[in-house]
């Protein structure tokens, strides 16, 4: 008898499997279910020259306040109840960052074409835009049937990782969403090419996850999966719905941290140089 | 009556004619303002709840446990469908405006790689206004807001629209730009921004100087329509019991 995979590992294992200049996926959106204990497992690491591809919240701000981003792939960068990612746009306004800006809904068709395994997938979104311009990717298509249109090619967004945070897994590598939206989690891990890990609040057995929700919301699977990570809070501080909401105290504490160099050392101080169980301790002593 | 009632009409005024499509006013004042239009004159406007739901509701602001009538489920996958099929309007804001409507609201200053403010990104600007009908809602008309020339094209304007050809920008409207000081529209020869009507107490002049570039005036321009008692109550009582307008256009 051969056993199943055990796919279980901690944040440390999945920052192992990870190399300097790698392309990495993020999944959630803006300040929503973003891997976060991931993502400070990262920012406690050397990798460096990171390519992050996000539907962009904290966790590009972050990795840019921690010096490891080489290039951005995103849409935009928003902590939701803040509009603007402050540590982003000091990255951006130092000009120390790569920029590859997209149409939220081209990135989408970006991460669908890799996931389809297919170079790029025509589209109308962009055309007219300055996203041909300042988007050195992007080249247009013309349609080879009678119509003749030229379209924007949303090239694929191949990952060399792809990280997200779901509610509900199993040890295997089953996910599950609770929440209002599973945004495009399931396409960042088609899109990656392997290294394909999910933090997830809680794991439990695969016979409970229809407990947990309607099998509808089984919207990861383990053929999808590398890794599972047991990270209860793990999003923390962006929103894990219906789990909790986003701690906004602490994100405008975080956002203050973009004031200055010596308001970040302090943030980082407090808050990153340390292991995700202390951070867990002192969010809870709060 | 105050101004951001005014503007609450102006805004629903926007949506009139759609019919049964997707209202997507982003915003606290187009958010009030579209419920208005759909509880008054446009009955078959579905509506967010801001996230993931379509709802019913003439409320315009929920709490997180608050009840609401659910029609659909739209997540943000879903909402790529409706918009790229063509059944939505959307109003969103700007950073900057040019006078064909071009959009910007991802960076400001002349070096892209290094720019003076970094904003948002491009968001969905590009995918909005190829695909569907736009509006705009500017809570602070100046001359930082309306521009000879955006920094980023990221909504694109009728001039580029033109550039594109007939077909490729068949789907392009822009419909209304409204403000803190007037409602206006495209409807010119050129399709050079036009001033449309002049909300209570406005002139001519003050909007002129609040904007960075020549605007096509009409000889005669109205005066933008005000709230109804009817309408001023359905909006105090339930579409903003909290008065958040007030808090967008304080005037």
């Amino acid at each position: 008898m051969t056993a199943p995979r055990d796919k279980v590992l901690r944040e440390d294992d999945v920052v192992a499997e990870l190399r300097s200049g790698m392309t990495i996926g993020i999944g959630g959106w803006g300040s929503r279910r973003k891997p976060m204990s991931i993502v400070r497992a990262i920012l406690r690491s050397d990798l460096t020259d990171l390519t992050v591809v996000s539907y962009a919240g904290p966790d590009l701000g972050l990795l840019c306040a921690a010096g490891k981003v080489k290039r951005a792939v995103y849409a935009f960068a928003s902590l939701d109840s803040i509009p603007l990612e402050p540590h982003f746009r000091v990255a951006r306004q130092a000009g120390v960052i790569e920029d590859e800006p997209y149409d939220e809904g081209l990135f989408l068709l970006g991460l669908q074409a890799a996931a389809w395994r297919v170079p790029f997938l025509p589209t109308r979104v962009g055309l007219g835009s300055d996203l041909l311009m300042h988007n050195d990717r992007l080249r247009t298509v013309v349609s080879p049937y009678d119509d003749g249109e030229t379209f924007v090619a949303a090239p694929a967004l191949e990952l060399d990782a792809a990280i997200v945070h779901l509610n509900r897994g199993d040890a295997r590598g089953n996910g599950q969403f609770l929440g209002p939206d599973l945004y495009f989690d399931d396409l960042f891990l088609r899109a990656a090419t392997g290294n394909r890990f999910m933090s997830v609040e809680r794991i439990v057995p695969t016979d409970d996850l229809t407990k947990e929700g309607s099998f509808h919301t089984l919207r990861i699977n383990r053929v999808m999966v590398d890794g599972v990570v047991e990270a209860p809070n793990g999003a923390h501080f962006t929103s894990c719905a219906p789990d909790y909401e986003r701690d906004e105290a602490f994100q405008r504490e975080y956002a203050k941290s973009a004031a200055s160099p010596e308001a970040w050392d302090a943030f980082r101080a407090e808050w990153i140089d340390i292991d995700e169980a202390a951070y867990q301790r002192k969010v809870q002593e709060r | 009556m105050r101004t951001a009632d005014i503007c609450v009409l102006a805004v629903a005024d926007c949506f009139r004619g759609d019919g049964e499509l997707l209202a997507n006013p982003i915003g606290t004042i187009p958010m009030i303002g579209g419920r208005l239009a759909r509880a008054t004159f446009e009955p078959d406007l579905m509506m967010t709840d801001g996230e993931a739901m379509l709802v019913a509701d003439d409320r315009a602001f929920f709490g997180a446990d608050d009840p609401r009538t659910i029609e659909a489920y739209n997540p943000y996958r879903a909402m790529f469908d409706v918009v790229w099929s063509g059944r939505r309007h959307v109003m969103m804001g700007a950073s900057q405006i040019d006078p064909y409507g071009n959009q910007n609201f991802a960076a400001i200053g002349a070096d892209y790689a290094k720019p003076k403010v970094q904003l948002l990104g491009f968001r969905g600007a590009p995918g909005n206004t190829i695909n569907d009908t736009t509006s705009y809602w500017i809570p602070n008309h100046s001359t930082n807001v309306f521009v000879e020339h955006v920094d980023v094209v990221c909504g694109i304007g009728y001039d580029r629209a033109a550039a594109l050809g007939p077909r490729a920008a068949r789907f392009h409207e822009l419909r209304r730009v409204v403000t803190n000081l007037c409602v206006l529209d495209f409807e010119s020869d050129d399709r050079r921004m036009r001033l449309r009507s002049l909300h209570p107490g406005v002139t001519v002049d003050e909007v002129v100087a609040a904007t960075g570039f020549a605007l096509v005036v009409p000889d005669d321009v109205p005066e933008t329509p005000v709230p109804t008692d009817e309408e001023l109550q359905l909006i105090d009582e339930v579409i903003d019991p909290d008065g958040l307008r007030y808090t967008e256009v304080k005037s």
